[in-house]
């Protein structure tokens, strides 16, 4: 079901003037109402009405989330404090937390992007949502809430942990579409199958998972344990939260509601405003929002663009999956890699679980990878030559997808950690000071 | 006539041996013989037990990765020579072994091997075609 067809199939010519309309007015009032960008633009030499076409957008110069640390908490806002009804924040892991406002129009918005993204994986009124992204600050959980209540179907507010509550709800109140991080429904998946369930125990008929990167590999086996579509979705806290695109039934790519963000591609390296289907970073702008218009946001995150035709209908352009972000990404004697790219290696090794650690160190002058994977009682041998042709085996697939060479150690069955939220896949002890 | 060795995975850290034989010990499981195979990083620790499925269920309880392979375990003379022969017969047919361990029990005069054969029928045959103590896991439950 298409939630939204006006939105959603515009026409291409009628969508950029309406897009060129919404950015013209959003720039103006950032540059009236908040300081910041006002000097931004002062300084970049770019005055409001210099854009007057599409094509000049590439002239307003980016935000970068340094920029949205420096304004903590509030100073992007703009609006008057009133004004404001809810507050995100993301987790601050990184450094400084970044805070996120919403006006009840804001708020709005985010429910209607949601519920374009329920009603892409089969959602409608009389679906029961069972909804494991975490409620808080975290964006997940109310983005997700505010779209399930925008689309009348019935929300069951979770959040993240408790497995075995989880279970027990998915069976005993046929959850129909289960949303949380792709890594928490692997271990729910996993927790299932232990557990003893069946597949006819639950109903759960999609799921809707975003908040970290995730592979092809990692839906194939989420579909066939839960039974389910997988659909990916994406969102920031810095823009909206979950919700900025989804992919539809025919999964080809992320859906982005082009009417409420303006996507672009540059080369995170020049800054440079890249073709569609060539690969950079994300660059986002809120086209509508009035809390906290965030423009030309630098994402980090690596995709491109596709406006190929999607037979689902829907006109908006789409982005691939997240193949790496621009700063997760790691340089490994001077190499490239993105641990995106060892979980597919691993994860075309039958019997191998999603659950491995990467470890970069530097004992000397270079540097070492060393991946380890859990075990499972279908690659554990009884004999040491086969457990140590089965660890180069997957040396030399990890080595093929990252032209490096690694160092794989097989370790015990739930030794590595597992998270509720984002799971912790690299640990770098390289010292740089 | 077979018998069902355990294998256990072990990573090379401590206390982890330890806490393997403590859950079966906790099971009420006794362990007839053992040897571990070691690398740098881990090792496989090997058992024949009395009660395979009492200590699958106790080893798994605490997450470890176990597994049960065919072993044969043959009853030879307690002398000079004894593992020799048998080792002859395998010799004759072309048969590699893999690993074997071996241990003595006070109820019997012979030692008792316990064999590793990447093909077990081939093995068993051979053996049983030179006329060799093959024990069965009731035997060994008497020993």
């Amino acid at each position: 079901m298409i939630w939204n067809e006006n939105a959603e199939c515009m026409e291409r010519e009628e969508k950029k003037e309406m897009q060129l309309a919404l950015f013209q007015q959003q720039v103006k009032r950032v540059y009236e109402n908040v300081p910041f960008y006002k000097k931004k633009f002062d300084e970049a030499g770019f005055h409001p009405d210099d854009l007057k076409t599409l094509d000049d957008v590439s002239k307003i110069p980016f935000t970068t989330k340094a920029d949205l640390r420096e304004a903590y908490p509030f100073g992007l806002f703009a609006v008057p404090d009133d004004e404001i009804i809810e507050i995100h924040s993301t987790s601050g892991t990184t450094g400084t937390p970044v805070v996120s406002g919403y006006t009840q129009k804001d708020i709005d918005i985010w429910g209607e992007c949601t519920a374009r993204a329920i009603a892409m994986a089969g959602g409608d009124k009389n679906s029961k949502i069972q909804n494991s992204y975490g409620y808080g600050l975290f964006t997940g959980g109310f983005g997700i809430d505010h779209g399930a209540k925008a689309m009348g179907a019935t929300v069951i507010p979770m959040s993240a942990g408790n497995t075995a509550r989880q279970l027990k709800i998915m069976e005993d109140f046929q959850s129909d579409i289960l949303t949380c991080t792709p890594s928490y429904a692997m271990y729910l998946a996993e927790s299932l199958e232990k557990e003893g369930y069946t597949a006819d125990d639950i109903s759960l008929h999609a799921g809707i998972f975003g908040a970290e990167m995730w592979t092809e590999e990692m839906r194939n086996n989420l579909e066939e344990k839960l039974g389910i579509t997988a659909h990916n979705i994406y969102g920031l806290t810095e823009l909206m939260g979950p919700g900025v695109s989804t992919e539809c039934e025919y999964q080809t790519g992320l859906h982005i509601q082009e009417d409420h963000f303006y996507p672009e591609i540059i080369d995170s390296e020049t800054g440079e405003v890249l073709e569609d289907g060539q690969k950079g970073e994300l660059v986002l702008t809120n086209l509508t929002r009035e809390g906290m218009p965030v423009i030309r946001f630098r994402t980090k995150d690596i995709t491109a663009l596709r406006r190929d035709e999607c037979p689902c209908g829907r006109t908006t352009v789409r982005m691939d999956r997240i193949t790496g972000r621009s700063d997760d990404m790691l340089k490994i004697k001077g190499v490239m890699v993105y641990p995106s790219q060892i979980e597919a290696a691993i994860l075309q090794i039958e019997g191998l679980t999603a659950n491995y650690q990467i470890h970069v160190s530097r004992p000397k002058t270079l540097d070492e990878i060393e991946v380890k994977v859990e075990t499972s009682p279908e690659v554990f041998s009884d004999e040491m030559k086969k457990i140590e042709e089965f660890e180069r085996k997957i040396a030399r697939k990890i080595q093929s997808a990252i032209g490096i060479s690694v160092d794989v150690t097989l370790v015990e069955p739930e030794s590595l950690p597992r998270s509720e939220g984002k799971a912790i896949r690299v640990i770098d002890e390289r010292n740089f000071d | 006539m077979s018998v069902k060795q355990l294998s256990v995975f072990l990573e090379n850290k401590e206390g982890k041996l330890k806490k393997a034989v403590n859950a079966m010990s906790q099971a009420g499981v006794n362990i007839r013989a053992l040897s571990i195979a070691d690398s740098s990083k881990y090792g496989i620790l090997r058992l024949i037990v009395s009660d395979n499925e009492t200590a699958i269920n106790a080893l798994k309880e605490e997450k470890f990765t176990v597994k049960e392979t065919d072993v044969i375990v043959v009853g030879v003379k307690d002398e000079p020579n004894g593992l020799n022969t048998m080792l002859e017969i395998l010799e004759k047919e072309s048969i590699n072994v893999e690993y074997l361990y071996a241990f003595v029990s006070s109820k019997t005069d012979e030692a008792i091997v316990v064999v590793k054969i990447e093909n077990y029928e081939d093995g068993v045959k051979a053996l049983k075609d030179a006329n060799a103590n093959l024990l069965s896991e009731e035997d060994l439950a008497e020993l």
